[in-house]
């Protein structure tokens, strides 16, 4: 018997079938790219714990009505001013050379009416309930933003680099270097000018 | 002489198209392990609000919180914004035991550094946000996250 060779399977529209696969993936592919501001909220409330007293100057009074509007420490403001006062209050160390709590490192005005250190320095932001929340996460960036800068400037007179930076390097994994000295180094500015953003509770006009 | 007979026309060579398959296939395995099929059928409309001080978010830790009107194929009764945990509409007071759960759903180890990723439509109102804030101060899942788009929030 004759020996029949097998014929040969035509691959030809095999790139076909490739390509329909490749623009299904293509379609559903969704590329998640998540971020967002990191906030930690408070404990749950306990009726035993007398709430400190905090001096009104070391608090920064951010309010929000229902028509998206702004009222700083009883003044009304703009969005866009917002980041600059609060950089301004925080950064103010309204303690006198030579006193305890002293901030040796604070490039405010210094003004005996304004905070005493960034360490005591709290900022309350409170909204109504119709505020939209377009408003209130620009507030809080606002305000996130405040923080930020001032990091960055304390870090790059200590370490030479950006606070900001070497943070999301870090989150990101690909900082190079000692990545535990570097963390120690973030938590020292952190203690410096720790963030203290209260919230209250909405009130309903 | 014959060894340098010029060609006849000027005919290309046909390109070879052997290795597109391989191309093509080499695309689509990246297509198919950078895929991530969605989790979660959305109900709720949900066009986030710009921010720039953002930071990155650990997926395998997190739990998320859909907060917005309802879209057209679940349009219900209310046309206020409603809370979606997982695959299901919840009420606000409802929100501690949803999300407990969802977290139970995750990894042992992680379960005790659970993040909430709060995703916020921009017309929501912030009284509600605050209501599902407080839920989940009950819940002692302290580390939230909201979630926005990257753009400038000032203009």
């Amino acid at each position: 018997m004759a020996k029949r060779s097998a014929p040969e399977i035509n691959a030809g529209s095999m790139a076909d079938i490739a390509f329909l696969l490749l623009i299904f993936f293509l379609v559903t592919t969704t590329i998640d790219k998540d971020k967002g501001l990191v906030r930690q909220l408070p404990p749950p409330l306990d009726e035993n714990i007398v709430p400190p007293i905090i001096k009104q100057k070391n608090l920064f009074v951010v309010l929000v009505n229902s028509n998206n509007d702004l009222l700083v420490e009883d003044e009304p403001m703009e969005l866009k001013d917002l980041r600059q006062a609060a950089i301004d209050f925080l950064d103010n160390g309204g303690i006198p050379a030579g006193q305890e709590g002293y901030c040796d490192f604070c490039q405010g005005s210094r003004s005996p009416s304004s905070s005493d250190n960034p360490d005591k320095a709290i900022i309350s932001m409170s909204s109504a309930r119709k505020t939209d929340y377009t408003t209130y996460i620009a507030v809080q960036n606002e305000l996130g933003a405040a923080y930020n800068e001032l990091r960055d400037r304390e870090s790059q007179r200590l370490f030479g680099w950006k606070y900001t930076e070497v943070k999301a390097a870090i989150d990101a994994g690909n900082y190079e270097g000692n990545e535990e000295k570097a963390k120690e180094k973030l938590k020292q500015v952190r203690t410096l000018i720790p963030f203290k953003l209260s919230e209250a509770e909405p009130k309903s006009n | 002489m014959s060894k340098f007979k010029k060609k006849k026309g000027g005919e290309l060579p046909p390109v070879n198209t052997a290795s597109l398959p391989d191309i093509v296939f080499m695309l689509l395995f990246f297509f198919m392990v950078a895929t991530v099929l969605r989790k979660n059928d959305l109900k709720v409309l949900n066009q986030l609000p710009p921010a720039d001080q953002i930071e990155k978010l650990d997926k395998s830790r997190t739990v998320f919180i859909y907060i917005g009107k309802p879209s057209d194929n679940y349009k219900g009764k209310s046309k206020e914004a409603i809370v979606q945990i997982g695959d299901r509409i919840v009420d606000v007071s409802e929100v501690k035991t949803a999300i407990l759960q969802e977290v139970s759903t995750l990894r042992q180890e992680l379960q005790s550094s659970a993040i909430v990723a709060l995703k916020i439509d921009q017309d929501a109102e912030a009284g509600l946000v605050y209501d599902v804030k407080q839920e989940l101060r009950e819940a002692n899942l302290p580390k939230i996250i909201f979630i926005t788009t990257p753009n400038s929030a000032v203009e």
